[in-house]
């Protein structure tokens, strides 16, 4: 990821952005941080929270209009928070805080003209960034002496201007203002501000100082604009003075970058849907604590989070996108050392469903995926995180599972059937009938086995998804370029983008338009669950949701569905690079309906049936085979294999009179059945039934094995590529019975196979 | 890697059948990925079969394998 890539994901994602309030508010008090500590009744706390931000806080505090209020997210719900009447609250019910420390002395002298609450505001903000300050006024304060003891006590008062003291600006009132005054300090200083609300008008006759430096025609000088009322506005000008006199003192741009100043915009974006109505705590004369406390429970602590509240694994790291993206970019530059995020960057299910939910459409999923083909093309990605997947990708795809013909009888196709290699593998029978079915139905059909690629997609593999793309394609184009009936909805999407000249419709469109009829098999609602392949493809949601009508099923929909729908936990291979984190993505899938699920993915249906969740595929419905379907169970891995390799010799054999053309391989004789315990180990450990049957067949030939007296069993290693596989058995009749088995990549060195 | 110790519960009952001999602690070499470890495993004396108990391949073999592959 290039450094320009980086910060344009970091500027989509909006979730630092500030909140409506302390964007409203023209000094940026941290309202959020504020009401947050005051639920919690942390009332000193919250205090020194807005005293970090605002000058002369016990003041400006109790006198705030709080404009932040209008813009307050709470607004239409109840009205905006009553930020102006906390602040009152804290202020008198919070023990006082000490002014800011200080930076370091500049060695720049400012000098300050009228001391109202723009220019004590300003000493304040330049005193705490270390410069030399001095106010020039006659009577320091001026008008805010005139408001009344109930509205600023003169204590309050006059602690400020202690802290303003212990800050370090000095303040005169023994001088005569007027422009010899002004001429002497422009001359003394290296700039002059001047508080044009409390100066003599003689003074502040520069014309109107420029609206966003505050510049006058005079280099140096500096002034507020006349006429402002607002005591946190011309507390805002007190501050905006002192950006420009750092700049100016400092020679950089007097412009650049002053947006975010004052009151601002914000981006962020903040999701109120199912939040009840709260009416606001009438500040009447002031808060107590259980008031104070009530008003700031309204917070809705305004953030975005809306991807990360609706996908596990954004959830599961705990943070947001434009955290995330930094980690994958700091990753991708580690030359020696660990590369902390791998498993975070293999465990997005690339479903896209962030990018729909983002207001700026952060896709994770596109982050993700070029962090994965970086990995590949650099050979930094971890060898055991795809290649079981990649493994049974090329096995669907070799000459066990693979097929490519003409219809039984036919030497040309006009339409060519691809079931996918997911679908073939869990529920073989019903994609036999299907095929049935539309021979029946439209004539030539032509039959395509493989996988689409997705493995190799997801995994960032380039290379092999262009090879394996390549070879479907000179399938096709032998048989004629046929039009293709796709059923499973990522194999639309793959063959659709790499195949963008062949005409492909999905099998749930031609079913439709056929049309499917019959009995209800339910009465009872299921509930839709669209693949997150579906998701940019309202066709195919339509086309599903009228092929259940056509069969008289009520269907419901969970909350997140169609083009927000949920990925099952095996997207991106979620489930083959970080288990847990799948099967913690199929829980909640499974807890978004009460109702059984019908989809028409087979990874979606059986990720969903590992959970223990009902759950059917549309096909179980179409082209049923008996039994219960919401409780088939889900084929483990070898089973996986076993579907798709028998579906081709009975195919073959069956419809076109062709005897299997490859002869079985020498391990596949072993006879093995295995312990419940061992089958649950084979599937948690990707291990394949034929991965035990070499350890066997080794055994076989050599003997070679641990044998234990005390149990009665054995246990054998082998290792054919670059896992070691362990077996632990009982020799039977004929054949073994597995107990339980392991494996591990580590070699051991000195000959042990 | 190199602190490893299998514990006898693990192992305990295991006998090379080839060679009838019970197994003794002997340090073994493990690669991965260009890095060597040296570990005390139980090995038979005799053919030198070394065994690999499922706590130690599950456990901290996994471990360590995920940790090189992330180098
Ligand atoms: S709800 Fe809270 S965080 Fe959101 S705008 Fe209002 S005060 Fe600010
Ligand atoms: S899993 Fe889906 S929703 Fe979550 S980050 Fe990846 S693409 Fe986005
Ligand atoms: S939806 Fe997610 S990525 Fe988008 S702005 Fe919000 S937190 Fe950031
Ligand atoms: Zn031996």
């Amino acid at each position: 990821m290039e450094q320009a890539e980086l910060r344009h994901w970091e500027r989509k994602c909006i979730q630092e952005e500030s909140p409506r309030c302390t964007a409203a508010c023209p000094l940026h008090v941290d309202v959020r941080t504020v009401c947050a500590l005051l639920g919690q009744k942390r009332w000193d706390k919250a205090w020194a929270t807005i005293a970090k931000t605002m000058p002369l806080p016990g003041v400006l505090a109790r006198l705030c209009d709080a404009p932040c209020r209008d813009a307050c997210v709470r607004s239409p719900l109840g009205g905006g928070i009553e930020m102006g009447a906390l602040e009152r609250f804290c202020a008198k019910h919070a023990a006082p805080v000490a002014p800011p420390r200080p930076l370091p002395s500049r060695g720049k002298a400012v000098a300050i003209i009228g001391g109202g609450m723009t220019g004590l505001c300003a000493a304040w903000e330049m005193a705490r960034r270390g410069f030399d300050v001095t106010l020039h006024c006659q009577n320091p304060g001026g008008s805010l002496l005139d408001l009344p003891e109930s509205q600023l006590p003169r204590d309050a008062f006059l602690r400020e201007m202690e802290n303003l003291a212990t800050l370090g600006a000095r303040i005169r009132t023994d001088v005569t203002i007027d422009s010899t005054l002004l001429d002497s300090l422009l001359e003394t200083h290296d700039a002059v501000f001047i508080d044009s609300d409390a100066a003599p008008l003689s003074l502040t006759d520069l014309g109107q100082p420029d609206e966003i430096t505050l510049g006058t025609l005079h280099t140096g000088l500096f002034a507020s604009r006349a006429g402002e009322t607002s005591p946190v506005m011309q507390a805002a000008a007190g501050r905006r003075a002192a950006n420009s006199i750092e700049r100016f003192t400092q020679g950089v741009s007097m412009v650049s970058g002053r947006e975010q100043e004052g009151p601002c915009a914000t981006r962020l974006y903040t999701n109120v849907e199912g939040v009840a109505p709260a009416p606001a705590i009438p500040a009447g004369t002031g808060y107590g604590e259980e008031q104070a406390h009530e008003e700031a429970r309204r917070c809705l602590q305004c953030e975005c989070m809306e991807c990360v509240k609706n996908c596990e694994f954004l959830k599961h790291y705990k943070s947001y996108p434009k955290i995330y993206v930094r980690q994958v970019y700091n990753n991708e530059s580690i030359v020696m050392g660990t590369r902390q995020a791998n498993t975070m960057i293999n465990s997005c299910m690339l479903c896209g469903l962030c990018e729909t939910l983002c207001p700026e459409d952060f896709s994770m999923a596109e982050v993700c995926l070029e962090a994965r083909r970086t990995m590949v093309r650099k050979g930094t990605m971890p060898q055991s995180a795809h290649e079981f997947a990649l493994r049974d990708m090329a096995f669907a795809n070799g000459d066990r599972s693979a097929l490519a013909r003409h219809a039984p009888g036919a030497e040309t196709s006009e339409y060519l059937f691809f079931p996918g290699c997911q679908l073939t593998a869990s529920a073989p029978d019903a994609v036999e009938a299907a095929y049935a079915d539309l021979r029946q139905r439209i004539g030539s059909v032509g039959l395509m086995l493989r996988c689409c690629g997705a493995p190799a997609q997801w995994s960032g593999r380039e290379a092999l998804m262009d090879e394996s793309v390549a070879l479907l394609r000179s399938q096709w184009e032998e048989l004629g370029r046929p039009k293709l009936i796709v059923a499973c909805p990522t194999c639309l999407n793959i063959l659709r983008d790499r195949l963008p000249d062949a005409e492909i419709s999905s099998h749930w469109s031609i079913l439709r338009a056929l049309g499917v009829g019959g009995e209800s098999v339910t009465s009872a609602p299921l509930a839709i669950n669209d693949p997150c392949g579906a998701r940019h493809n309202p066709a195919l949601l339509e086309d599903v949701r009228a092929l259940l009508d056509q069969l008289h099923i009520p269907t419901v929909e969970p909350k997140l569905t169609g083009a927000t729908t949920e990925c099952c936990g095996y997207g991106g291979l979620l489930a083959e690079a970080n288990p847990e984190l799948g099967t913690a993505a199929a829980r909640r899938r499974a807890a978004a309906a009460d109702e059984d699920f019908v989809t028409y993915c087979a990874m979606c249906r059986d990720m969903l049936a590992k959970t223990g969740k009902r759950a059917v595929h549309l096909y179980d419905l179409l082209f049923p085979v008996g039994g219960d379907p919401g409780a088939r169970p889900s084929p483990g891995y070898s089973a996986r294999r076993e579907n798709r390799a028998r579906l081709r010799e009975r195919l073959l054999t069956e419809l076109w009179r062709s005897t299997g053309d490859d002869a079985s391989l020498p391990h596949e004789s072993i006879e093995v059945r295995f312990t419940d315990e061992a089958a649950r180990a084979m599937e948690e450990r990707r291990i394949l039934k034929t991965d035990i049957q070499k350890v066997l067949l080794q055994v076989r030939e050599t003997g070679r094995c641990f044998h234990n007296s005390e149990t009665g069993h054995s246990l054998a290693s082998f290792r054919p590529t670059v896992v070691t596989y362990w077996v632990e058995f009982e020799e039977t009749d004929g054949g073994y019975l597995v107990h339980n088995t392991w494996s591990h990549r580590m070699r051991i060195m000195g000959g042990q196979a | 890697m190199s602190m490893i110790r299998i514990p006898e519960a693990d192992v305990t009952g295991w006998q090379c059948k080839t060679c009838g001999e019970p197994l003794v602690r002997k340090p073994v070499e493990l690669k991965y990925l260009d890095s060597l470890f040296n570990v005390e495993l139980p090995v038979c004396p005799a053919c030198n079969m070394v065994l690999i108990p499922e706590s130690l391949a599950m456990g901290k073999m996994r471990q360590v394998e995920q940790l090189l592959e992330d180098k």
